[in-house]
Protein backbone atom coordinates (compact mmCIF):
# COMPACT_ATOMS: atom_id res chain seq x y z
CA UNK A 1 0.00 0.00 0.00
CA UNK A 2 1.16 3.18 -1.08
CA UNK A 3 0.12 7.00 0.29
CA UNK A 4 -1.44 9.40 -2.57
CA UNK A 5 -2.74 12.66 -2.31
CA UNK A 6 -6.27 13.37 -3.63
CA UNK A 7 -7.05 16.87 -5.15
CA UNK A 8 -10.56 17.44 -4.14
CA UNK A 9 -12.72 20.29 -5.05
CA UNK A 10 -14.21 22.41 -1.80
CA UNK A 11 -17.90 22.35 -2.59
CA UNK A 12 -20.50 19.17 -1.51
CA UNK A 13 -17.32 18.63 1.14
CA UNK A 14 -19.63 15.66 2.82
CA UNK A 15 -20.54 14.04 -0.21
CA UNK A 16 -16.27 13.33 -1.45
CA UNK A 17 -15.04 10.60 1.03
CA UNK A 18 -18.53 8.31 0.14
CA UNK A 19 -17.78 9.26 -3.51
CA UNK A 20 -14.04 7.62 -3.44
CA UNK A 21 -15.37 4.89 -1.44
CA UNK A 22 -17.75 3.92 -3.79
CA UNK A 23 -15.16 4.61 -6.56
CA UNK A 24 -12.77 2.25 -4.95
CA UNK A 25 -15.77 -0.42 -4.44
CA UNK A 26 -16.13 -0.45 -8.52
CA UNK A 27 -12.18 -0.16 -9.25
CA UNK A 28 -12.42 -3.32 -6.71
CA UNK A 29 -9.16 -1.86 -5.14
CA UNK A 30 -8.86 -1.48 -1.10
CA UNK A 31 -9.05 1.97 -0.15
CA UNK A 32 -7.89 3.40 3.34
CA UNK A 33 -8.54 7.19 3.86
CA UNK A 34 -5.24 8.62 5.89
CA UNK A 35 -6.15 12.32 6.63
CA UNK A 36 -9.60 14.15 5.49
CA UNK A 37 -10.90 17.26 7.11
CA UNK A 38 -13.92 18.63 5.77
CA UNK A 39 -12.33 21.83 5.62
CA UNK A 40 -9.24 20.77 3.38
CA UNK A 41 -9.41 19.74 -0.18
CA UNK A 42 -6.76 17.79 0.24
CA UNK A 43 -6.82 14.24 1.21
CA UNK A 44 -4.56 11.71 2.03
CA UNK A 45 -5.42 7.67 0.94
CA UNK A 46 -4.14 4.85 0.32
CA UNK A 47 -4.36 2.69 -2.18
CA UNK A 48 -2.91 -0.71 -3.48
CA UNK A 49 -0.45 0.51 -7.06
CA UNK A 50 -0.66 3.41 -9.40
CA UNK A 51 -2.69 1.83 -11.46
CA UNK A 52 -5.58 1.43 -8.85
CA UNK A 53 -5.22 4.92 -8.48
CA UNK A 54 -5.82 5.83 -12.48
CA UNK A 55 -9.04 3.57 -11.68
CA UNK A 56 -9.94 5.37 -8.65
CA UNK A 57 -9.52 8.51 -10.21
CA UNK A 58 -10.78 8.33 -13.79
CA UNK A 59 -14.94 8.54 -12.32
CA UNK A 60 -14.56 11.03 -9.98
CA UNK A 61 -16.61 13.98 -9.89
CA UNK A 62 -15.63 15.61 -6.54
CA UNK A 63 -11.84 14.80 -7.06
CA UNK A 64 -9.97 17.12 -10.08
CA UNK A 65 -6.40 14.54 -10.12
CA UNK A 66 -4.57 11.94 -7.82
CA UNK A 67 -0.65 12.51 -6.80
CA UNK A 68 1.80 10.34 -5.75
CA UNK A 69 2.37 11.60 -2.48
CA UNK A 70 6.45 12.54 -2.14
CA UNK A 71 5.98 14.35 1.21
CA UNK A 72 4.03 16.62 3.69
CA UNK A 73 4.91 19.04 6.44
CA UNK A 74 4.32 22.07 8.51
CA UNK A 75 6.46 23.90 7.34
CA UNK A 76 8.73 24.08 3.98
CA UNK A 77 12.14 22.30 5.76
CA UNK A 78 9.36 19.64 7.20
CA UNK A 79 8.15 19.34 3.49
CA UNK A 80 11.75 18.78 2.17
CA UNK A 81 13.29 16.42 4.93
CA UNK A 82 10.26 14.31 4.04
CA UNK A 83 10.64 14.43 0.83
CA UNK A 84 14.68 13.62 1.09
CA UNK A 85 13.91 10.56 3.44
CA UNK A 86 10.90 9.00 1.41
CA UNK A 87 11.54 9.66 -2.24
CA UNK A 88 15.25 9.49 -2.78
CA UNK A 89 15.77 6.59 -4.32
CA UNK A 90 12.67 7.83 -7.11
CA UNK A 91 15.07 11.00 -8.40
CA UNK A 92 16.90 9.18 -10.76
CA UNK A 93 13.59 7.69 -12.07
CA UNK A 94 12.57 11.11 -13.51
CA UNK A 95 16.37 11.92 -14.03
CA UNK A 96 15.66 12.89 -17.63
CA UNK A 97 11.82 13.37 -19.08
CA UNK A 98 10.44 16.01 -19.55
CA UNK A 99 8.86 17.79 -16.84
CA UNK A 100 6.79 20.66 -14.56
CA UNK A 101 6.35 22.06 -11.51
CA UNK A 102 3.52 24.36 -10.26
CA UNK A 103 2.57 25.19 -7.02
CA UNK A 104 -1.14 25.11 -6.22
CA UNK A 105 -2.10 27.16 -3.12
CA UNK A 106 -5.59 26.22 -1.47
CA UNK A 107 -7.07 29.75 0.25
CA UNK A 108 -4.09 31.55 -0.28
CA UNK A 109 -1.95 33.23 -3.39
CA UNK A 110 1.49 33.14 -4.32
CA UNK A 111 3.43 35.85 -6.81
CA UNK A 112 4.95 34.53 -9.92
CA UNK A 113 8.59 35.21 -8.10
CA UNK A 114 7.46 33.58 -5.16
CA UNK A 115 5.95 30.30 -6.68
CA UNK A 116 9.46 30.23 -8.66
CA UNK A 117 11.30 30.73 -5.52
CA UNK A 118 9.37 27.57 -3.90
CA UNK A 119 9.94 25.91 -6.79
CA UNK A 120 13.37 26.33 -7.14
CA UNK A 121 14.39 24.83 -3.28
CA UNK A 122 13.23 21.82 -4.90
CA UNK A 123 16.56 21.66 -7.17
CA UNK A 124 17.72 18.96 -4.72
CA UNK A 125 15.77 16.66 -6.74
CA UNK A 126 18.48 16.74 -10.11
CA UNK A 127 15.98 16.45 -12.66
CA UNK A 128 17.77 17.70 -15.77
CA UNK A 129 15.46 17.35 -18.37
CA UNK A 130 13.91 19.90 -20.27
CA UNK A 131 10.53 21.69 -18.87
CA UNK A 132 7.49 21.84 -20.90
CA UNK A 133 4.89 24.03 -19.64
CA UNK A 134 2.45 21.99 -22.16
CA UNK A 135 1.81 18.06 -22.17
CA UNK A 136 5.04 17.30 -19.95
CA UNK A 137 5.44 13.69 -19.13
CA UNK A 138 5.63 14.57 -15.45
CA UNK A 139 4.46 16.74 -13.46
CA UNK A 140 5.25 17.73 -10.02
CA UNK A 141 3.01 20.22 -7.66
CA UNK A 142 4.06 21.90 -4.64
CA UNK A 143 0.46 22.26 -2.63
CA UNK A 144 0.14 25.09 0.19
CA UNK A 145 -3.37 24.98 2.40
CA UNK A 146 -4.03 28.41 3.85
CA UNK A 147 -6.42 28.55 7.34
CA UNK A 148 -9.61 30.95 6.31
CA UNK A 149 -7.56 34.34 5.95
CA UNK A 150 -4.07 33.43 7.31
CA UNK A 151 -1.45 35.13 5.86
CA UNK A 152 0.62 32.01 6.12
CA UNK A 153 -0.23 28.29 4.62
CA UNK A 154 -0.06 26.17 7.45
CA UNK A 155 0.50 22.01 5.97
CA UNK A 156 2.44 21.83 2.33
CA UNK A 157 2.31 18.60 0.34
CA UNK A 158 4.62 17.93 -2.46
CA UNK A 159 3.25 15.00 -5.47
CA UNK A 160 3.87 13.44 -8.66
CA UNK A 161 0.63 13.74 -10.42
CA UNK A 162 -0.90 10.01 -11.63
CA UNK A 163 -3.93 11.23 -13.03
CA UNK A 164 -7.19 13.79 -13.58
CA UNK A 165 -10.58 12.86 -12.95
CA UNK A 166 -13.51 13.22 -15.26
CA UNK A 167 -14.57 15.90 -13.56
CA UNK A 168 -15.01 18.35 -16.69
CA UNK A 169 -18.39 15.80 -17.57
CA UNK A 170 -20.30 18.40 -14.79
CA UNK A 171 -20.36 21.03 -17.91
CA UNK A 172 -21.05 18.68 -20.55
CA UNK A 173 -24.38 17.98 -18.57
CA UNK A 174 -24.75 21.26 -17.30
CA UNK A 175 -28.70 21.92 -17.17
CA UNK A 176 -28.59 25.08 -18.43
CA UNK A 177 -27.62 23.53 -22.10
CA UNK A 178 -29.90 20.52 -21.31
CA UNK A 179 -33.02 21.06 -23.58
CA UNK A 180 -35.89 19.85 -21.45
CA UNK A 181 -35.89 20.16 -17.62
CA UNK A 182 -38.12 21.61 -15.00
CA UNK A 183 -38.12 23.61 -11.64
CA UNK A 184 -37.40 20.18 -9.85
CA UNK A 185 -34.39 18.72 -12.33
CA UNK A 186 -31.26 17.36 -10.56
CA UNK A 187 -27.98 19.67 -10.63
CA UNK A 188 -25.72 17.54 -13.09
CA UNK A 189 -22.71 17.54 -10.59
CA UNK A 190 -25.14 16.19 -7.41
CA UNK A 191 -26.49 13.34 -10.20
CA UNK A 192 -23.59 12.53 -11.39
CA UNK A 193 -21.94 11.72 -7.64
CA UNK A 194 -25.26 10.26 -6.75
CA UNK A 195 -25.06 8.07 -10.01
CA UNK A 196 -21.29 7.54 -8.57
CA UNK A 197 -22.62 6.53 -5.29
CA UNK A 198 -24.79 3.75 -6.59
CA UNK A 199 -22.01 2.05 -8.54
CA UNK A 200 -23.41 2.88 -11.70
CA UNK A 201 -21.68 0.82 -14.75
CA UNK A 202 -22.02 -0.34 -18.52
CA UNK A 203 -24.83 -3.38 -18.23
CA UNK A 204 -26.67 -2.39 -15.19
CA UNK A 205 -30.19 -1.52 -14.65
CA UNK A 206 -31.26 1.56 -12.49
CA UNK A 207 -35.31 2.78 -11.77
CA UNK A 208 -35.63 6.33 -10.70
CA UNK A 209 -39.35 6.18 -9.34
CA UNK A 210 -39.93 10.27 -9.41
CA UNK A 211 -37.74 10.34 -12.88
CA UNK A 212 -39.20 14.02 -13.72
CA UNK A 213 -37.37 14.83 -16.46
CA UNK A 214 -34.84 12.04 -16.51
CA UNK A 215 -31.93 13.90 -14.65
CA UNK A 216 -31.17 10.86 -12.33
CA UNK A 217 -31.29 8.10 -15.61
CA UNK A 218 -29.04 10.57 -17.40
CA UNK A 219 -26.19 10.51 -15.11
CA UNK A 220 -26.22 6.69 -14.57
CA UNK A 221 -26.11 6.41 -18.40
CA UNK A 222 -23.47 8.75 -18.78
CA UNK A 223 -21.22 5.81 -16.41
CA UNK A 224 -23.00 2.95 -18.98
CA UNK A 225 -25.78 1.99 -17.17
CA UNK A 226 -29.51 1.93 -18.62
CA UNK A 227 -32.39 2.69 -16.50
CA UNK A 228 -36.50 2.98 -16.19
CA UNK A 229 -38.07 5.47 -14.87
CA UNK A 230 -41.63 6.16 -13.75
CA UNK A 231 -43.58 9.66 -12.71
CA UNK A 232 -47.41 10.39 -11.16
CA UNK A 233 -47.50 12.79 -13.64
CA UNK A 234 -46.73 11.69 -17.40
CA UNK A 235 -47.00 15.25 -18.68
CA UNK A 236 -43.05 15.51 -17.49
CA UNK A 237 -42.06 11.92 -19.23
CA UNK A 238 -43.81 12.28 -22.27
CA UNK A 239 -42.68 16.17 -22.33
CA UNK A 240 -43.53 18.06 -26.02
CA UNK A 241 -42.73 16.56 -29.63
CA UNK A 242 -39.36 17.35 -29.27
CA UNK A 243 -38.83 18.15 -26.27
CA UNK A 244 -39.21 14.97 -23.63
CA UNK A 245 -36.94 12.35 -21.59
CA UNK A 246 -36.42 10.90 -24.80
CA UNK A 247 -34.87 13.98 -26.26
CA UNK A 248 -32.49 14.69 -23.35
CA UNK A 249 -30.84 11.04 -23.91
CA UNK A 250 -30.49 11.68 -27.96
CA UNK A 251 -29.02 15.23 -27.16
CA UNK A 252 -26.32 13.40 -25.30
CA UNK A 253 -25.69 10.61 -27.50
CA UNK A 254 -27.53 8.04 -25.01
CA UNK A 255 -30.57 6.76 -26.62
CA UNK A 256 -29.75 3.39 -25.80
CA UNK A 257 -29.45 4.51 -21.72
CA UNK A 258 -33.38 4.92 -21.66
CA UNK A 259 -34.85 1.60 -21.36
CA UNK A 260 -38.71 3.13 -20.72
CA UNK A 261 -40.40 5.61 -19.54
CA UNK A 262 -44.11 5.28 -17.39
CA UNK A 263 -46.70 6.97 -15.65
CA UNK A 264 -47.09 4.95 -12.26
CA UNK A 265 -47.25 5.74 -8.53
CA UNK A 266 -44.92 4.24 -6.21
CA UNK A 267 -47.90 3.00 -3.32
CA UNK A 268 -49.32 1.14 -6.51
CA UNK A 269 -46.59 0.14 -8.93
CA UNK A 270 -46.62 -1.66 -11.46
CA UNK A 271 -43.67 -3.78 -11.06
CA UNK A 272 -42.76 -7.29 -10.36
CA UNK A 273 -42.03 -7.68 -6.76
CA UNK A 274 -41.17 -10.91 -5.11
CA UNK A 275 -40.37 -12.87 -8.24
CA UNK A 276 -36.83 -12.91 -7.83
CA UNK A 277 -34.78 -9.37 -7.78
CA UNK A 278 -33.54 -7.78 -10.50
CA UNK A 279 -32.54 -3.74 -10.31
CA UNK A 280 -29.00 -3.03 -9.64
CA UNK A 281 -29.69 -0.09 -7.95
CA UNK A 282 -32.91 2.54 -7.19
CA UNK A 283 -31.74 5.92 -7.45
CA UNK A 284 -34.63 8.92 -6.19
CA UNK A 285 -35.02 12.62 -5.12
CA UNK A 286 -38.46 11.69 -3.90
CA UNK A 287 -41.65 15.09 -4.10
CA UNK A 288 -41.10 16.77 -0.41
CA UNK A 289 -43.23 19.55 -0.50
CA UNK A 290 -41.07 22.30 -0.68
CA UNK A 291 -41.53 23.07 -4.51
CA UNK A 292 -43.32 19.89 -5.40
CA UNK A 293 -46.74 18.86 -3.43
CA UNK A 294 -47.04 15.24 -2.58
CA UNK A 295 -49.54 13.12 -3.83
CA UNK A 296 -50.02 9.53 -4.75
CA UNK A 297 -53.06 8.17 -6.29
CA UNK A 298 -56.91 7.96 -4.29
CA UNK A 299 -59.24 10.37 -2.93
CA UNK A 300 -60.39 11.55 -0.27
CA UNK A 301 -63.95 9.06 0.58
CA UNK A 302 -62.92 6.81 -2.28
CA UNK A 303 -64.82 6.66 -5.53
CA UNK A 304 -66.61 3.48 -5.93
CA UNK A 305 -68.07 3.36 -9.73
CA UNK A 306 -65.98 3.42 -12.58
CA UNK A 307 -65.72 6.86 -14.62
CA UNK A 308 -67.33 6.71 -18.20
CA UNK A 309 -67.59 9.08 -20.75
CA UNK A 310 -69.20 9.34 -23.75
CA UNK A 311 -69.67 5.24 -22.80
CA UNK A 312 -65.80 4.61 -22.88
CA UNK A 313 -64.09 4.11 -19.27
CA UNK A 314 -62.54 6.86 -18.89
CA UNK A 315 -58.92 5.66 -17.17
CA UNK A 316 -58.54 4.23 -21.04
CA UNK A 317 -58.68 7.95 -22.17
CA UNK A 318 -56.32 10.99 -21.24
CA UNK A 319 -58.45 10.76 -17.92
CA UNK A 320 -56.16 11.95 -14.46
CA UNK A 321 -57.42 9.78 -11.82
CA UNK A 322 -57.91 11.74 -8.48
CA UNK A 323 -54.76 12.43 -6.13
CA UNK A 324 -54.36 12.40 -2.37
CA UNK A 325 -51.93 14.09 -0.09
CA UNK A 326 -49.65 11.65 1.31
CA UNK A 327 -47.20 11.23 4.55
CA UNK A 328 -43.61 11.87 3.43
CA UNK A 329 -42.56 9.31 5.89
CA UNK A 330 -45.00 6.56 4.88
CA UNK A 331 -43.66 7.40 1.68
CA UNK A 332 -39.76 6.88 2.32
CA UNK A 333 -40.94 3.58 4.06
CA UNK A 334 -42.20 2.58 0.75
CA UNK A 335 -39.35 3.56 -1.10
CA UNK A 336 -37.35 1.32 1.22
CA UNK A 337 -39.79 -1.64 0.59
CA UNK A 338 -39.50 -1.95 -2.72
CA UNK A 339 -36.20 -1.26 -2.83
CA UNK A 340 -35.67 -4.54 -0.35
CA UNK A 341 -38.06 -6.15 -2.67
CA UNK A 342 -36.33 -5.34 -6.15
CA UNK A 343 -32.90 -4.68 -5.60
CA UNK A 344 -30.18 -7.90 -6.12
CA UNK A 345 -27.63 -8.32 -3.30
CA UNK A 346 -25.23 -5.51 -3.31
CA UNK A 347 -27.37 -3.40 -5.09
CA UNK A 348 -27.61 0.42 -3.61
CA UNK A 349 -30.56 2.51 -2.86
CA UNK A 350 -29.79 6.78 -3.67
CA UNK A 351 -32.88 8.44 -1.81
CA UNK A 352 -32.74 12.28 -1.44
CA UNK A 353 -34.62 13.92 1.65
CA UNK A 354 -34.76 16.71 3.50
CA UNK A 355 -33.51 16.77 7.03
CA UNK A 356 -36.05 18.78 8.21
CA UNK A 357 -40.19 18.87 7.04
CA UNK A 358 -41.71 22.31 6.51
CA UNK A 359 -42.35 22.92 10.00
CA UNK A 360 -38.34 22.58 10.97
CA UNK A 361 -38.83 19.22 13.02
CA UNK A 362 -36.12 16.87 12.17
CA UNK A 363 -36.96 13.58 9.85
CA UNK A 364 -35.32 10.74 10.67
CA UNK A 365 -33.25 8.74 8.86
CA UNK A 366 -35.62 6.12 7.64
CA UNK A 367 -33.83 2.05 8.13
CA UNK A 368 -34.98 -1.24 7.02
CA UNK A 369 -33.02 -4.87 7.95
CA UNK A 370 -32.43 -5.65 4.86
CA UNK A 371 -31.01 -2.49 3.54
CA UNK A 372 -27.34 -1.34 5.31
CA UNK A 373 -26.71 2.70 5.49
CA UNK A 374 -23.69 2.88 3.47
CA UNK A 375 -23.43 7.06 3.50
CA UNK A 376 -25.69 9.99 4.47
CA UNK A 377 -24.69 12.88 2.58
CA UNK A 378 -25.59 16.59 3.54
CA UNK A 379 -25.79 19.34 1.12
CA UNK A 380 -26.82 22.63 2.74
CA UNK A 381 -28.82 25.55 2.05
CA UNK A 382 -29.88 28.52 3.36
CA UNK A 383 -32.63 27.93 5.12
CA UNK A 384 -32.77 24.13 5.22
CA UNK A 385 -30.70 21.26 4.17
CA UNK A 386 -31.31 17.60 1.85
CA UNK A 387 -29.00 14.92 2.21
CA UNK A 388 -28.41 12.07 0.07
CA UNK A 389 -29.04 8.77 1.73
CA UNK A 390 -27.05 5.35 0.01
CA UNK A 391 -28.04 2.35 1.62
CA UNK A 392 -26.78 -1.01 0.01
CA UNK A 393 -29.12 -4.14 -0.18
CA UNK A 394 -27.59 -7.50 2.44
CA UNK A 395 -28.09 -10.77 1.52
CA UNK A 396 -31.12 -12.28 2.83
CA UNK A 397 -29.13 -15.24 4.39
CA UNK A 398 -27.49 -11.81 6.72
CA UNK A 399 -30.30 -10.22 7.60
CA UNK A 400 -31.69 -10.64 10.93
CA UNK A 401 -35.20 -12.56 10.19
CA UNK A 402 -36.24 -10.90 13.78
CA UNK A 403 -36.01 -8.05 12.83
CA UNK A 404 -37.57 -8.38 8.88
CA UNK A 405 -40.39 -10.26 10.72
CA UNK A 406 -41.46 -6.63 12.90
CA UNK A 407 -40.60 -4.78 10.01
CA UNK A 408 -43.08 -6.42 7.80
CA UNK A 409 -45.68 -6.44 10.48
CA UNK A 410 -45.35 -2.91 11.01
CA UNK A 411 -46.03 -2.35 6.92
CA UNK A 412 -49.31 -4.38 7.11
CA UNK A 413 -50.42 -3.10 10.49
CA UNK A 414 -50.43 0.44 10.01
CA UNK A 415 -50.85 -0.21 6.23
CA UNK A 416 -49.22 3.25 5.31
CA UNK A 417 -52.47 5.13 4.67
CA UNK A 418 -52.48 8.63 4.56
CA UNK A 419 -53.25 8.40 8.07
CA UNK A 420 -50.04 8.49 8.98
CA UNK A 421 -49.63 12.22 7.71
CA UNK A 422 -49.80 13.65 11.12
CA UNK A 423 -47.37 11.61 12.45
CA UNK A 424 -44.50 13.90 12.08
CA UNK A 425 -46.42 15.88 14.97
CA UNK A 426 -47.37 12.96 16.75
CA UNK A 427 -43.11 12.46 16.64
CA UNK A 428 -42.73 16.00 17.25
CA UNK A 429 -44.32 16.41 20.93
CA UNK A 430 -43.16 12.79 22.14
CA UNK A 431 -39.39 13.89 20.79
CA UNK A 432 -39.94 17.23 22.90
CA UNK A 433 -41.33 15.69 26.05
CA UNK A 434 -38.28 13.46 26.08
CA UNK A 435 -35.45 15.52 25.32
CA UNK A 436 -37.54 18.55 28.40
CA UNK A 437 -38.72 16.07 30.90
CA UNK A 438 -39.06 19.57 33.07
CA UNK A 439 -41.01 21.23 30.85
CA UNK A 440 -44.50 19.72 32.29
CA UNK A 441 -43.31 21.47 35.50
CA UNK A 442 -42.98 24.63 34.13
CA UNK A 443 -46.49 24.67 33.59
CA UNK A 444 -48.42 27.20 31.28
CA UNK A 445 -46.85 25.82 28.46
CA UNK A 446 -49.03 24.20 25.83
CA UNK B 1 -41.91 0.01 -24.59
CA UNK B 2 -40.02 -2.53 -24.96
CA UNK B 3 -39.87 -5.54 -24.57
CA UNK B 4 -37.79 -6.22 -21.95
CA UNK B 5 -39.71 -3.66 -19.90
CA UNK B 6 -42.81 -6.23 -20.23
CA UNK B 7 -41.01 -8.58 -18.16
CA UNK B 8 -40.84 -6.21 -15.01
CA UNK B 9 -44.28 -4.75 -15.31
CA UNK B 10 -47.33 -6.47 -12.93
CA UNK B 11 -50.56 -5.21 -12.80
CA UNK B 12 -50.45 -1.98 -10.59
CA UNK B 13 -53.47 -3.21 -8.17
CA UNK B 14 -52.15 -4.39 -4.79
CA UNK B 15 -55.55 -7.02 -4.64
CA UNK B 16 -53.87 -8.91 -8.15
CA UNK B 17 -50.07 -8.65 -6.71
CA UNK B 18 -50.44 -11.94 -5.11
CA UNK B 19 -52.39 -14.04 -7.81
CA UNK B 20 -50.02 -15.58 -10.46
CA UNK B 21 -52.36 -14.44 -13.31
CA UNK B 22 -51.01 -10.22 -12.95
CA UNK B 23 -47.99 -11.58 -14.28
CA UNK B 24 -46.96 -11.08 -17.18
CA UNK B 25 -49.28 -8.90 -18.61
CA UNK B 26 -51.36 -9.44 -21.75
CA UNK B 27 -50.65 -7.05 -25.34
CA UNK B 28 -53.88 -5.99 -27.14
CA UNK B 29 -54.05 -4.02 -29.84
CA UNK B 30 -50.35 -3.64 -29.63
CA UNK B 31 -48.39 -1.98 -32.89
CA UNK B 32 -44.77 -3.29 -33.00
CA UNK B 33 -41.80 -0.94 -33.91
CA UNK B 34 -38.29 -1.54 -34.22
CA UNK B 35 -36.42 1.37 -33.00
CA UNK B 36 -32.16 0.55 -33.19
CA UNK B 37 -30.49 0.26 -29.77
CA UNK B 38 -26.55 0.03 -29.51
CA UNK B 39 -25.55 -3.51 -28.63
CA UNK B 40 -24.61 -4.34 -25.08
CA UNK B 41 -22.96 -7.52 -24.18
CA UNK B 42 -23.02 -6.39 -20.42
CA UNK B 43 -26.16 -5.60 -20.26
CA UNK B 44 -27.70 -8.68 -21.77
CA UNK B 45 -25.33 -11.00 -19.49
CA UNK B 46 -26.28 -8.90 -16.37
CA UNK B 47 -29.95 -9.46 -17.18
CA UNK B 48 -30.63 -12.50 -18.40
CA UNK B 49 -30.34 -14.57 -15.50
CA UNK B 50 -33.09 -12.26 -13.65
CA UNK B 51 -35.88 -12.72 -16.29
CA UNK B 52 -38.69 -14.38 -16.07
CA UNK B 53 -38.25 -16.80 -19.10
CA UNK B 54 -41.53 -17.89 -19.40
CA UNK B 55 -43.15 -15.22 -19.13
CA UNK B 56 -40.56 -13.74 -21.57
CA UNK B 57 -42.40 -16.93 -24.01
CA UNK B 58 -45.72 -16.42 -23.62
CA UNK B 59 -45.27 -12.26 -24.79
CA UNK B 60 -43.64 -13.37 -28.00
CA UNK B 61 -46.03 -16.34 -28.43
CA UNK B 62 -48.74 -13.44 -28.16
CA UNK B 63 -46.83 -11.23 -30.52
CA UNK B 64 -46.31 -14.11 -33.24
CA UNK B 65 -42.40 -13.08 -32.36
CA UNK B 66 -40.20 -16.46 -32.47
CA UNK B 67 -38.48 -17.20 -29.05
CA UNK B 68 -36.97 -20.11 -28.31
CA UNK B 69 -38.87 -22.13 -24.82
CA UNK B 70 -35.43 -22.43 -22.53
CA UNK B 71 -33.24 -19.39 -21.66
CA UNK B 72 -29.95 -19.59 -23.49
CA UNK B 73 -27.02 -19.84 -21.30
CA UNK B 74 -25.07 -17.34 -20.46
CA UNK B 75 -21.50 -19.04 -22.63
CA UNK B 76 -24.30 -19.02 -25.66
CA UNK B 77 -24.17 -15.32 -25.74
CA UNK B 78 -20.47 -14.91 -27.18
CA UNK B 79 -17.74 -16.54 -28.93
CA UNK B 80 -14.08 -16.59 -29.38
CA UNK B 81 -12.72 -12.81 -28.61
CA UNK B 82 -16.06 -11.98 -26.77
CA UNK B 83 -17.64 -11.67 -29.97
CA UNK B 84 -21.37 -11.30 -30.05
CA UNK B 85 -23.43 -14.77 -31.50
CA UNK B 86 -26.63 -14.79 -33.46
CA UNK B 87 -28.57 -15.81 -30.69
CA UNK B 88 -27.32 -12.64 -28.47
CA UNK B 89 -27.77 -10.32 -31.44
CA UNK B 90 -31.16 -11.67 -31.65
CA UNK B 91 -31.87 -11.69 -28.21
CA UNK B 92 -30.73 -7.78 -27.79
CA UNK B 93 -33.36 -7.17 -30.74
CA UNK B 94 -36.38 -8.46 -28.88
CA UNK B 95 -35.65 -7.35 -25.94
CA UNK B 96 -34.59 -3.59 -26.32
CA UNK B 97 -35.01 -2.74 -30.19
CA UNK B 98 -38.47 -4.13 -30.15
CA UNK B 99 -41.40 -1.55 -29.39
CA UNK B 100 -44.84 -1.29 -28.28
CA UNK B 101 -46.02 2.28 -29.29
CA UNK B 102 -49.99 1.90 -29.12
CA UNK B 103 -52.39 -0.92 -27.57
CA UNK B 104 -53.19 -1.92 -24.28
CA UNK B 105 -52.27 -4.00 -21.52
CA UNK B 106 -54.38 -6.45 -20.11
CA UNK B 107 -53.95 -8.12 -16.21
CA UNK B 108 -54.89 -11.85 -16.44
CA UNK B 109 -56.48 -11.47 -13.22
CA UNK B 110 -58.83 -8.31 -13.19
CA UNK B 111 -59.21 -7.74 -16.52
CA UNK B 112 -57.94 -4.14 -16.04
CA UNK B 113 -56.39 -2.41 -18.95
CA UNK B 114 -53.61 -0.43 -19.24
CA UNK B 115 -53.42 1.92 -22.21
CA UNK B 116 -50.27 2.55 -24.24
CA UNK B 117 -49.49 5.39 -26.21
CA UNK B 118 -46.73 7.04 -27.70
CA UNK B 119 -44.71 3.92 -26.34
CA UNK B 120 -45.54 4.94 -22.89
CA UNK B 121 -47.96 3.00 -21.01
CA UNK B 122 -49.94 4.53 -18.24
CA UNK B 123 -50.55 2.86 -14.53
CA UNK B 124 -52.30 4.54 -12.82
CA UNK B 125 -55.48 3.57 -11.51
CA UNK B 126 -59.41 5.18 -11.58
CA UNK B 127 -60.10 5.81 -8.26
CA UNK B 128 -62.80 3.41 -7.90
CA UNK B 129 -59.60 0.92 -7.84
CA UNK B 130 -57.16 2.07 -5.53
Amino acid sequence: MKDYLVRLVQVHDTFRVPELEALAEMAGVELEVVKYANDSPYCTIRLPSTAAASALISRSILGSAIYELWGSGTTYDDLHDSVKSRTQELWLLYKSVSFRFSVDTFQGKRSTSAQREIIESFSYVGFDGPIKMNNPEEEFVVFEEYGFRAPDPHKFYFGRLIATSARDVVQKYDLKKRRYISTTSMDSELALITANLVLAAPGKLFYDPFVGTGSFPIATAHFGAKALGSDLDGRSIRGTKDRNVLSNFEQYGLNGSWVDGFVADLTNVPLRIGKGRWLDGVVCDPPYGVREGLKVLGKEGVGTEPVYVDGILAHLEGYIPPKRAYSFEAMLGDILDFATATLVDRGRLAMWMPTANDEDIDLAIPSHPCLKLVSVCVQPFNKWSRRLLIYRRIPDSKVDGEAAAVRKKRVVGCGLKADDLNAFRKKYFQGFKEQNPNLEDGGGEK
Amino acid sequence: MKLLTLNFLTCARRTCKSSPLSFPLHPCDAELEIADVDFSLDFLRNILPRLEWDAMVALCSELSLPLSATVPAAAELSGAGDEPTQSAKDLHHLLLETNITAGKLVCGNCGHEYAIKEGIANFLLPAHMV
